[in-house]
C-alpha cells in the first residue's frame, strides 16, 4: 500500500467498513459442491487447416524462441514448419494457469497435476484425440490414462514430462544419511532451523504419503485423498515441522543458495535444484526415499474453448517429437515423455540420471493430483478435503 | 493580396484571444477545465479501484473450481476476525511496521542531524545526495544482498564472531533489519529539512539561558523536528506494512499480510480482498493519528 493510494481513498474506505460492519452478519454465502463429471465435450476427429497462429500457457522454459537465450530455440523450426505464429505466456504458479485458462484466450496449457482436474472438471480443458497426434504412440506407458490427465480412459492432454520430488541433504552436516523422509518429519530436530520444504499446499501430500507409511491406522490409500481425520494428522505433522524450518522455497535459485551457505540443510528437492547445487560446488545428495515420494506430471491441454485448435494439435505433437522433447526436458530439467528422446540428448546419461524410462522407479512416485470433494481413492462412504482447505490450512501451518 | 493574408493569418488568434476572453472572465468554468482530468483520475482510478476491492471482499468463490461467485456474504471478514492465524498475522505485520518506523527515528536523527547542521555547508549537498543514492539501486538487488549478507557464514556472522556470536539468521529480525536499510532516506529527509530550518537562534537562545544540550534538545529541538519525524513515519510505516517481496527473501518462514494476499489472490480473490484492507484500514488509522502531530501538513 503506497501512501499516494490510500491518503483519497482512506475516508471513503473508513465510511465503508463502518457502513458494512453496521450491515451486520447475519446471512451466509452458499457454498456448491463439484464433483468429477465432467462436461461432455467432443474431441475433433479430424484436423484441418491451420491457423496461422496459436496462444499457449506455459511453465518457464517450456515453450523458448530463442528471446532468453538465442541457442535454446524449438518455436522457430515450428513456426517455420506449420506457419503457426506461437504467442506464448509464462505462468508463474497452477493457479494462475487456472485463472488464465478461464479466460478463453488461450489455445493449450502445460497444466501440473494440481491443475488438471480442475481444468476438466470445470469444463475449461477438452478431452483430446490421441490419434492426430502421431507421436504419442511413444509416450511411456506411465504417463498415460494417469489418475491426473484423463477422466475414465479419455486423455484430456499430451504428457509432456515428469520429475520426483526428493529428499536432499548436505552430506557433511546430516550423517548418518538419512533414508527416509523421517529426516524432515520425525527426525527434523536434529537439523533444528536449517529444514527446507516446498512453499504450496499440495506439499500436505508429503506429510500425507510419510504417515502412509509410517501410521497405517490411519488407512491413507491415496495422499490426494484425505479424509477429514487423515487430513487433520498431515497438518498436525507439518506444524510440527515448521518449527524445524529454516525457511520454504518455491522459488529454485533461493533453495540453492540456501543449500550453498548451508543455511538449509536437508528438504525436498527437485532432480535439476539438485544438479545445479551440486555443480556450484556444495555437497548434497539426492534420492527417493524408502516410503517413495510424490512428484509432477505435467500435461499440454486444449482449452475448450479454443479458437486455434488445429495449430494447438500440431504444437503438441511437435514438443513431444523426440528431438524437441530431449531439448526441453534438458532445459527444463525433468524426465522427457517421449521414450525415443532418450535417444536425442546432449547428456548421454541424462535419461538415466532422471530414470526417465525406469517404470519401477516411477511406481513408487505419486504425482500431484487435485484433491476434490470425492475421495479420488474411490471411497464414497466419506467426503474428502477439497483443495481450497487445503491452501487455507497451509496459511494456518506456516503460521 | 497582403490584406488578405493578414486577415487569413490572423483568425485563428483571433478565435484563441476570445476563448481566452471567456477564461479570463468566467473563473468557475477555468477552474472545471483545469480540474476535471484530475479528478476523474483520482475517483475513477484511486477510489474506484479501492471501492471495487472492498466491494468484491463481500463476494464468495466456488470452492472446486475457484470462481468468484457473487453472492454477498461476510464469510470472509467474519473469517477474518475470527481465525486465530489472520489475527496473528495482521499483529505480526503491524509489529514489523511500528518497529521498523522505531529504528529509522532512531537511526536516522543522528545522521540528519550531521547532516544538516554539524557537517560543512559545502558537504551538506553531497551528503544529501549520498543518502539518496541507495533510492537508485534495484530493491531486489538490496534485498538479495542482504540475504548473502544474513546467511550461514556471511558477512552478518563474520563480523559478529570475534564477539562469540552470530548473525540473526533469516527470520523476523531480519526482515525487519532489511526494512529499516530500505526505507531509511524516506525518514532522514524531512527530519534533515526540518533540523535545516531550526533557526540557530533558538539554539542560542536557549544556551543563553542556561539550558544544557540535553535540556536544549528536549525542549527546544525535539519539538520542532517531531512533526517531521511523524511524517517520514508515515512512509516506512506504510511501505513496511505492504511489503511481501522482502519477507519472502529474508524472512525465513515468516509471513505477513502481504504474502497472505499473494497466496489468496488466485484462488481466493474475496479473501484475498478483504485481507487487503487491513492495511488501508490500519493506515487511514495512522494518518489519522498522525494528523493531529499537524505531520501531514509538513509532509
Amino acid at each position: 500500500m503506497r501512501l499516494t493510494r490510500t491518503l483519497p481513498g482512506a475516508t471513503a474506505a473508513a465510511l465503508l467498513l463502518v457502513a458494512a460492519t453496521a450491515c451486520g452478519s447475519a446471512d451466509s454465502g452458499g457454498s456448491s459442491a463439484t464433483g468429477l463429471n465432467p462436461p461432455d465435450l467432443k474431441a475433433q476427429s479430424t484436423l484441418g487447416k491451420t491457423e496461422g497462429q496459436v496462444n499457449l500457457i506455459a511453465w518457464a522454459g517450456y515453450v523458448e524462441d530463442g528471446s532468453n537465450d538465442p541457442k535454446v530455440n524449438w518455436v522457430g523450426d515450428f513456426e517455420k514448419q506449420t506457419g503457426c505464429q506461437v504467442n506464448s505466456k509464462v505462468a508463474a504458479s497452477s493457479d494462475e494457469m487456472v485463472k488464465l485458462m478461464k479466460t478463453g484466450q488461450y489455445d493449450a496449457v502445460s497444466a501440473s497435476g494440481d491443475a488438471s482436474l480442475r481444468l476438466i472438471a470445470s469444463g475449461d480443458a477438452a478431452p483430446v484425440n490421441t490419434g492426430l497426434v502421431p507421436n504419442y504412440k511413444d509416450v511411456f506407458s506411465g504417463l498415460k490414462n494417469g489418475a491426473w490427465n484423463s477422466v475414465d480412459g479419455r486423455m484430456y492432454g499430451i504428457p509432456h514430462g515428469r520429475g520426483a520430488n526428493l529428499l536432499m541433504y548436505n552430506t557433511e552436516k546430516v550423517t548418518p544419511a538419512p533414508t527416509s523422509w523421517a529426516a524432515v518429519f520425525d527426525d527434523a530436530s536434529k537439523q533444528q532451523g536449517h529444514v527446507t520444504a516446498y512453499d504450496s499446499p499440495i506439499y500436505i501430500a508429503d506429510a500425507a504419503l510419510y504417515l502412509k507409511a509410517t501410521k497405517p491406522e490411519l488407512k491413507i490409500k491415496d495422499p490426494y485423498a484425505l479424509d477429514q481425520k487423515q487430513f487433520d494428522a498431515a497438518v498436525a505433522l507439518l506444524k510440527k515441522q515448521n518449527a524445524n524450518i529454516g525457511e520454504y522455497w518455491s522459488d529454485y535459485l533461493k533453495e540453492v543458495s540456501a543449500f550453498k551457505s548451508g543455511d538449509s540443510v536437508v528438504g525436498t528437492t527437485w532432480q535439476v535444484i539438485a544438479s545445479l547445487t551440486a555443480d556450484e560446488g556444495a555437497k548434497v545428495k539426492a534420492f527417493v526415499p524408502k516410503e517413495g515420494s510424490t512428484g509432477w506430471s505435467d500435461t499440454w491441454m486444449l482449452s475448450a474453448k479454443a479458437k486455434h485448435p488445429n495449430c494447438a494439435y500440431k504444437w503438441m505433437d511437435w514438443i513431444i517429437s523426440p528431438k524437441v522433447n530431449a531439448q526441453v526436458a534438458e532445459y527444463f530439467g525433468e524426465a522427457p515423455a517421449n521414450a525415443k528422446a532418450c535417444a536425442q540428448t546432449s547428456d548421454k546419461n541424462f535419461c538415466a540420471t532422471y530414470h526417465a524410462s525406469d517404470e519401477g522407479y516411477w511406481k513408487n512416485i505419486a504425482f500431484w493430483n487435485t484433491p476434490i470433494e470425492q475421495c479420488l481413492d474411490g471411497r464414497t462412504d466419506v467426503k474428502c478435503v477439497p483443495y481450497a482447505k487445503w491452501v487455507q490450512a497451509w496459511t494456518e501451518i506456516k503460521g | 493580396m497582403t490584406v488578405v493574408a493578414q486577415t487569413a493569418g490572423r483568425r485563428p488568434t483571433g478565435t484563441v484571444r476570445r476563448l481566452a476572453g471567456q477564461l479570463h472572465r468566467r473563473p468557475r468554468l477555468r477552474l472545471a477545465l483545469l480540474l476535471t482530468a484530475p479528478l476523474l483520475w483520482l475517483a475513477v482510478l484511486y477510489l474506484g479501484s479501492l471501492t471495487v476491492l472492498f466491494v468484491s471482499a463481500f463476494w464468495t468463490t466456488n470452492s472446486f473450481t475457484s470462481e468468484v461467485v457473487k453472492v454477498w456474504s461476510t464469510d470472509n471478514f467474519h473469517a477474518l476476525f475470527t481465525t486465530p492465524v489472520y489475527r496473528q498475522v495482521i499483529l505480526r505485520s503491524i509489529g514489523v511496521a511500528l518497529a521498523v518506523t522505531v529504528l529509522c527515528a532512531v537511526i536516522a536523527f543522528p545522521v540528519a542531524f550531521y547532516t544538516a547542521r554539524v557537517a560543512r555547508p559545502k558537504w551538506r549537498p553531497l551528503l544529501v545526495v549520498a543518502i539518496l543514492t541507495p533510492l537508485w539501486a534495484s530493491y531486489l538487488v538490496k534485498v538479495y544482498a542482504w540475504r548473502l549478507i544474513l546467511s550461514e557464514g556471511g558477512l552478518a556472522d563474520w563480523m559478529l564472531k570475534p564477539f562469540g556470536l552470530s548473525g540473526p539468521g533469516f527470520g523476523l529480525p531480519a526482515t525487519v533489519l532489511t526494512l529499516t536499510y530500505l526505507w531509511l532516506p524516506y525518514m532522514i529527509l524531512p527530519v534533515h529539512t526540518a533540523l535545516e530550518q531550526l533557526p540557530a537562534n533558538l539554539l542560542d537562545a536557549s544556551a543563553d539561558l542556561g539550558a544544557r544540550p540535553g535540556r536544549t534538545f528536549r525542549s527546544v529541538v525535539l519539538p520542532m523536528v517531531l512533526p517531521s519525524v511523524a511524517a517520514g513515519s508515515v512512509f516506512t510505516f506504510s511501505l513496511s506494512l505492504g511489503d511481501y517481496i522482502t519477507v519472502q527473501i529474508v524472512g525465513g518462514k515468516t509471513q505477513l499480510i502481504g504474502n497472505l494476499v499473494y497466496s489468496n489472490i488466485e484462488l481466493n480473490l474475496p479473501m484475498a480482498a478483504a485481507l487487503g484492507t487491513v492495511p488501508v484500514v490500519v493506515i487511514v488509522v495512522y494518518l489519522l493519528a498522525m494528523r493531529r502531530t499537524g505531520a501531514l501538513s509538513s509532509l
